[in-house]
């Protein structure tokens, strides 16, 4: 057995191996960014179609589409989800980030549908009765007034989408995508040891987990102005 | 005179039910322009339901609205447009809790491509000066107190031109000593000749401004007067029992 020192070096140093970890932290970084984007669009659209009614209050065909979506991919593994992307439906692209930023960007938006689907719930009814009151119509009175307030609402779990996001694209491995997991992985393999590299990987999500919330937190704050008493 | 006899809103045999509860069991009634017509009753009787059925926020079950010659719940009517025509000020003032004092008034006309921005803000402003709430131009609805949110609200009708204005209980969420200023506000806009329809407990209001006053109960109009006639020898028995319990 190593000691602790040689295992360190071993890990990050010899061989210039800390280049993977970056490498890897960057294809992770990618992937997350790409499925985090994604995901908030599909999650929007998916979203008010989701909660779209006829006059007499039955769902549109939208709404049906909406509906399944977001009811099968919460049903189903992400690993399955990435798997199918990966061998059927793309399985003639060799874009091994643009596979997993979609698999996962699909994969997010169903369940940020539903996380902006509680922030509009918790917006005052008052307040779409107000914009109509004016003539604005729905869509109008969802894009200025109601979504706005209904993202502030769902911000936090907004986040927690983003960070369960990122740990997420660990999985990402199984298709070959060189991400951060998966570096920790090689060396592994070639060293034979274990803990130096996952405690490196470990420490390196954790590092990005905390960035993001410091920077949500900013956000946050922005836009809690209108709060202010 | 011819003009102010105008009918503006006609409506006819309204109902509307929820579920198995007929909240509004036939109502007619026609409001010509310049008219403030007060709505009085117990709650629960259908006042609030009534006045919503005006600009559709509640769908009638049956019956027809008319503005003018256009029928408000008509199957072809955009809606839209019939409330760009209609201002409405509610009992929890409802202003946009993300946007200023300026961005509230503006919004729905800019948005609706009927005035400029700069048009807008001015006559925002102008508005503004009005209630004596310019200093608030920039603030954002959460700083300031019920009194002044719920004059804010009526600017931001005001601003959409009007023809006629829809009020549902506009000081009934307010401190007492905010109602003046509320009802202040709305007494000058009579004064201007302002068509309105107010739902209020606020009899003093009533007595003062209106030039009918509607007693609602079990989803009808009970009694129908002029003021004065309506507040000093009441009819119906409910209305003389409703008033004095509240008078």
């Amino acid at each position: 057995m190593d000691s602790l020192g040689t295992q360190f070096y071993k890990a990050f140093i010899k061989s210039g191996r800390w280049q993977l970890y970056l490498k890897g932290l960057g294809s992770t970084l990618e992937v997350t960014l790409f499925a985090a984007l994604l995901g908030l669009l599909l999650g929007t659209v998916a979203c008010l179609f989701n909660m779209q009614r006829s006059r007499r209050g039955k769902r549109t065909v939208g709404s049906v589409i909406a509906y399944v979506y977001i009811d099968i991919i919460r049903g189903t593994p992400t690993m399955i989800q990435l798997l199918i992307m990966w061998n059927v439906i793309l399985a003639t692209s060799k874009n091994k980030v643009l596979v997993a930023s979609l698999a996962f960007g699909i994969n997010s938006g169903a369940y940020v549908a539903e996380i902006i689907r509680g922030g509009i719930q918790s917006v005052d009814a008052g307040q779409m009765e107000a914009g109509r009151s004016l003539g604005l119509s729905r869509m109008q009175t969802m894009q200025f007034v109601i979504l706005p307030q209904a993202f502030k609402n769902c911000f936090p779990s907004l986040l927690n989408e983003v960070i369960t996001l990122l740990k997420e694209t660990s999985i990402a491995g199984v298709v070959g995508l060189s991400e951060l997991t998966h570096a920790s992985d090689q060396v592994s393999s070639a060293t034979y040891q274990y803990l130096m590299p996952l405690l490196g990987a470990a420490a390196l999500y954790f590092a990005v987990v905390k960035l993001l919330s410091f920077l949500f937190g900013l956000l946050e704050k922005k836009l809690r102005e209108s709060d202010l008493r | 005179m011819a003009e102010e006899n105008k009918t503006l809103i006609r409506v006819v045999n309204l109902k509307k039910d929820f579920g198995s509860n007929h909240v509004l069991r036939g109502i007619n009634y026609e409001i010509h322009k310049g008219e403030k017509i007060v709505l009085v009753g117990p709650s629960g009787c259908g006042k609030s339901t009534f006045l919503r059925c005006m600009n559709m926020l509640e769908v009638p079950t049956s019956g027809e609205v008319w503005l003018d010659d256009v029928q408000v719940n008509g199957p072809k009517t955009d809606i839209n447009k019939i409330r760009q025509r209609m201002g409405m000020v509610f009992q929890h003032f409802n202003l946009f809790h993300n946007l200023t004092i300026m961005d509230n008034i503006t919004l729905a006309p800019v948005k609706l491509g009927l005035m400029k921005e700069e048009e807008a803000k001015e006559k925002a402003l102008m508005l503004l000066r009005r209630v004596n709430l310019e200093d608030k131009a920039d603030a954002y609805p959460h700083s300031l107190s019920g009194g002044m949110q719920q004059r804010i609200a009526i600017v931001r009708s005001l601003e959409m031109n009007p023809e006629v204005m829809l009020f549902d209980e506009p000081t009934s969420a307010l401190d007492p000593e905010m109602v003046g200023e509320v009802l202040d506000v709305m007494t000058e806009l009579a004064e201007e000749g302002m068509t309105m329809v107010v739902v209020t407990h606020e009899m003093a209001f009533a007595k003062k401004v209106a030039n009918r006053v509607l007693f609602i109960d079990e989803g009808i109009i009970q009694e129908e007067n002029e003021p004065e006639e309506f507040f000093a020898h009441p009819k119906n028995e409910r209305l003389q029992d409703f008033l004095s319990k509240v008078l």
